[in-house]
């Protein structure tokens, strides 16, 4: 920990804000630091992920910057005490802007011996390990293989090791209540956050607060977890063993001026389908299925019916999808969501909406596959699938977001794109993203895209014999997109199908060429779809570009800060739009000797860039299940800027 | 809104939510422009005859009437039909449908399905648009045979059925469908014959005005690949011997008025009824004398047990088709999800108000930067 302090300091001479515990007068000292980086590690049964979102939400309303990694197994209770069954969250917050969760952590919370030994190898020397010695029985030990205690055998002797008896410590502080041990030592993952937020001087109100809300039908338990908490952080305050606590300044510089909340990806993701919907004044229709990690969205949007919204949660993948493309045609802004087998399932729906021309949005959250995969683990091995996953020729654009927070403009984009075009869209988030969170401004509603659509109102076409008629496959010549006639406006009855449909009248047409010219117009209406323009950061005219996309952004983004800062001239660009192509990536890759695509896949994008532009672009690749860390993609990206 | 047209539905509570047509409709107003092109001879046409002479009684704007099918032959009905209608994929049209319905409770959208369509590849969705009750009328045309994938055994075909896939005999034990409808907690269970216009036509107006999901198998003749299939059921002399009209209210009975004679009891011809055997409790049929003619069963097409429904359905022998009930098997009131979903709309605005993008998206701790 001491490489990350800055400037060693007494007192803090400004009040921190949010501060209301510490009790002045304190002899202890504080020192100042620019960033952390914290993994509360423990059985999937005691709630690591809540005690790592308390400590974020603490963080976020303290204004650091800060980025989170939940890592937890799919099984919901995996054999209490095993290496399997470790649940952790790794947060990382800091003064100044920051772009991952972090490599390596400065401090873990092993709340007992599997946390510790399926984490210990994360750790650089001298972090601090706060363990709880209650859990580090024989029996406990010898499950993982420890034959002699680690907290004495000298193994952990690198290490500024806190034994703190968390279980004995909580069970005696809520003596007073009228808990059985079981209940009471429930609460101990409450102490150890109120013993971390006291050592990095986090605000508690905020939760107290949740805790009174989250229980507010058992007040009893309730007030036994605030109790629990304020034993943590009076513990720390108290102890000899914590002589030290840090400061984390608010990282007011790395933020342009606004108000900011912390979200995550899934979170993001919802309100950007919300505020889709509120921008093109149409009903958010949801048709889903429950899959991991995506069914937050469905959770979500479900609370939100006050907003409009319809939640549908199918019988099926393929329900899920045909109830969104039925409110499609009923003039809904319609999405389904799911991961990577729920796409595969959906398939062929996502090609009758190709043929169809309605606007539907397709949100893949990625985990690890193939097949069942790795379903709390992250991945971006899907690109392929969205782009090419379909029987014929059924061209689909992809965007995708770079942030947890990011997700909120990338809904509306792919709205944007489904309701001018009238195609389905695909975004492609993933596991990281969607549970990683970090701040975000929150925007004025009127930043938000104008997305009004014009539904069909009268004939546009007049036959030779000069009536006037409805023609479902007339297209607007500047983007291709055929009329969107809902049911229920007089006068446009018409029929549409997954049959190929005659050019204009939308008939059923078996004719070669009527089949030639659809699939080549369906393939030129995606192909002509308006994207920005790729934004290149070369501030050194380097000669080898860093090309990703998606959740890569941190990871790549600190990688080449890290080279910057080491002399190094490297280019960097991230894609959004994976189709179409902006055009001028083209140009982009020709301006650069070499081109690096680190991707959490097998090199689908490289593929791409490969078959589309005649590149050699080299691929750099991870499929562990985890986003790459900073340091090893700034030494694959060093090695190929020497190469 | 429209007024309502001289024969419309403004007592029909299904319909309520619907326009009405604002000038009297004829049949021709519900014939699309494109040619018909099943098989010369297919029973689909007497369908497509009967359901385009029903749609004027309803007196609805057809632009908020919509028809969505499948795959098969019978799915090609929506682009016969002069409303909004999509032709979607294998199996799917209810989930489609249910997608339509909830998302639009002004239109009146009807589903066209075969039993491949319906039984096979789509049962999932089969099932669960039925145990929600989402209102949706679905028409199920049972053929009992693949027609589109010329001739392979359907999930309605019977066992030992020699087809193209089957040339020794198709292994499957088939399907009721009318007994799965009730094994799915539908609301509203028909079967008609696509020959019986007017049995049909009846059969479609009580399902239109039925509040949620209704079924409607329609037997129906593939004369190519089935040819006869329901020949029984449709041929004069033989029909006295197979079909069972349910009438609610009314006493199951077929096979003549009256009671039998001796010598027709005995021969199993004459008047017969449908009573419940007092050792098993379940149906049988007999010959109506005067001493069992008050135990025949009256059928109760709004008792709340399905029970005898799916006795009822039961009736028939799955080789002969003789004992074959048509009509309505079960017509009961259920809460229909269409409507609670916008209900939970309606709660939720009166309980937080209406939706504050502003509010939610600044919800939760937030923090400012200042310049």
């Amino acid at each position: 920990m001491t490489s990350q302090v800055s400037s060693p300091a007494e007192q803090a001479d400004e009040a921190v804000v949010g501060e209301q515990r510490k009790p002045a007068g304190t002899t202890k000292d504080v020192r100042r630091l620019d960033r952390v980086i914290i993994r509360f590690a423990g059985d999937s049964g005691d709630g690591m992920q809540l005690t790592g979102d308390r400590f974020t939400s603490e963080t976020a309303s303290f204004g650091n910057d800060l980025s989170t990694l939940p890592n937890f197994p799919a099984e919901i209770r995996a054999p209490a005490g095993t290496l399997p069954g470790v649940s952790s969250f790794q947060l990382h917050f800091a003064d100044h802007d920051i772009l991952t969760p972090g490599d390596a952590p400065n401090v873990l919370v092993a709340m007992n011996p599997a946390a510790l030994k399926a984490n210990i190898g994360d750790l650089p020397r001298g972090a601090e390990i706060i363990v709880n010695t209650d859990e580090f029985t024989k029996r406990a030990m010898q499950k993982v293989g420890y034959d002699t205690s680690p907290l004495e055998d000298g193994s952990l002797d690198g290490y500024s090791l806190h034994p703190v008896p968390l279980t004995t410590l909580t069970v005696e502080a809520l003596k007073e209540f009228d808990l059985s041990r079981k209940e009471a030592e429930r609460s101990k993952n409450m102490f150890a956050l109120g013993l971390l937020s006291w050592m990095y001087h986090r605000p508690t109100e905020g939760t107290e607060r949740f805790l009174k809300s989250k229980f507010a039908k058992k007040p009893d338990i309730a007030a036994a977890n605030i109790a629990a908490y304020r034993a943590g952080w009076n513990f720390g305050e108290t102890t000899e063993d914590f002589a030290v606590s840090y400061e984390i300044a608010p990282a007011t510089k790395a933020f342009p001026v606004g108000t900011y909340r912390n979200i995550s990806g899934n979170l993001a993701l919802s309100y950007g389908l919300i505020a889709a919907s509120r921008q093109a004044d149409l009903p958010l229709y949801l048709g889903s299925y429950p899959i991991t990690p995506a069914s937050d969205i469905l959770h979500e949007l479900s609370r939100h019916k006050n907003f409009g919204v319809r939640t549908f949660q199918a019988e099926d993948e393929i329900a899920g999808i045909g109830a969104a493309l039925g409110a499609a045609f009923g003039g809904s802004l319609a999405v389904t969501t799911t991961s990577g087998p729920g796409v595969a399932l959906k398939s062929e729906t996502i090609g009758l909406a190709v043929s169809l021309e309605l606007p539907l949005l397709v949100i893949d959250i990625q985990r690890g596959g193939p097949s069942t995969g790795l379903p709390t683990k992250t991945e971006q091995a899907d690109l392929l699938q969205a782009m090419y996953g379909r029987n014929g020729e059924a061209p689909v654009p992809v965007v995708a977001p770079c942030t947890p927070a990011d997700c909120f403009d990338a809904a509306l984009e792919a709205a944007r794109i489904a309701l001018t075009y009238r195609t389905p869209v695909m975004l492609l988030s993933d596991g990281y993203l969607a549970n990683g969170s970090e701040p975000w401004r929150i925007p004025d509603l009127d930043e938000l895209p104008d997305l009004t659509v014009q539904f069909a109102q009268g004939p546009n076409h007049t036959l030779d014999d000069g009536s006037e008629v409805f023609w479902p496959y007339k297209r607007d010549p500047q983007t291709l997109a055929r009329p969107w006639a809902v049911p229920g406006t007089p006068g446009l009855e018409h029929r549409i199908g997954g049959i190929e449909k005659e050019d204009g009248s939308g008939n059923i047409s078996y004719a070669p060429a009527n089949h030639d010219f659809m699939v080549r117009t369906r393939q030129a209406k995606i192909d002509g779809i308006e994207v920005p323009d790729l934004e290149v950061d070369d501030p050194h005219e380097a000669s080898t570009l860093v090309l990703g996309w998606g959740s890569t952004y941190g990871p790549i983004t600190a990688a080449v800060r890290r080279l910057r800062t080491a002399g190094e001239a490297i280019a960097q660009a991230h894609l959004r739009h994976l189709n179409p192509f902006p055009s001028n990536l083209g140009a982009v890759l020709a301006r650069y000797e070499k081109v690096v695509i680190p991707e959490m896949n097998l090199g689908q994008l490289a593929t791409l860039v490969r078959a589309k532009y005649l590149v050699n672009a080299h691929s750099y690749n991870q499929v562990n299940g985890m986003p790459f860390k900073a340091e090893q993609l700034a030494k694959a990206l060093k090695e190929a800027i020497d190469a | 809104m429209p007024e309502t047209s001289p024969e419309g539905t403004g007592t029909i509570e299904a319909l309520s939510l619907i326009p009405k047509a604002t000038a009297r409709q004829s049949m021709k107003d519900f014939k699309s422009d494109q040619e018909v092109r099943w098989c010369p001879g297919c029973g689909d046409y007497a369908i497509l005859a009967a359901v385009q002479g029903f749609m004027p009684e309803l007196g609805l704007a057809k632009e908020n009437i919509v028809f969505v099918s499948g795959i098969g032959c019978s799915s090609r009905f929506p682009y016969y039909m002069n409303t909004y209608g999509m032709h979607s994929i294998h199996g799917r049209a209810p989930a489609i449908a249910t997608g339509l319905a909830t998302s639009r409770r002004d239109l009146s959208v009807w589903v066209v399905t075969g039993d491949g369509d319906a039984l096979s590849i789509g049962g999932n969705h089969l099932i669960h648009a039925l145990r929600r009750n989402v209102n949706l009328k679905i028409l199920l045309f049972n053929n009992r045979i693949y027609g589109l994938t010329k001739g392979q055994y359907s999930p309605t075909s019977e066992l030992g059925k020699i087809t193209k896939s089957t040339p020794m005999g198709s292994l499957d034990a088939p399907f009721n469908p009318v007994s799965l409808a009730l094994g799915a907690e539908a609301s509203f269970v028909a079967r008609t014959v696509d020959s019986d216009r007017k049995h049909l036509t009846q059969v479609l107006r009580e399902a239109a005005a039925h509040q949620g999901t209704a079924l409607i198998e329609i037997y129906q003749n593939c004369n190519i690949f089935n040819d006869g299939a329901f020949e029984v059921l449709k041929d004069k002399q033989q029909a006295e011997e197979a079909v069972i009209r349910l009438e609610h209210g009314q006493p199951i009975r077929f096979g003549g008025g009256g009671t039998s004679s001796s010598s027709e009891a005995e021969s199993g011809g004459g008047p017969r009824g449908v009573v419940r055997d007092a050792a098993t409790g379940d149906l049988k049929v007999v010959a109506v004398t005067p001493e069992n003619e008050s135990r025949i069963l009256v059928h109760d097409a709004h008792s709340a047990s399905p029970t005898t429904a799916f006795a009822l359905s039961r009736l028939a022998d799955p080789d002969t088709l003789h004992h074959t009930p048509i009509g309505v098997f079960r017509s009961v009131e259920r809460p229909v999800y269409d409507t609670l979903m916008a209900e939970q709309l309606d709660t939720a605005i009166e309980q937080n108000g209406k939706g504050d993008l502003a509010a939610l998206l600044a919800g939760g701790d937030t923090w400012t930067v200042v310049g």
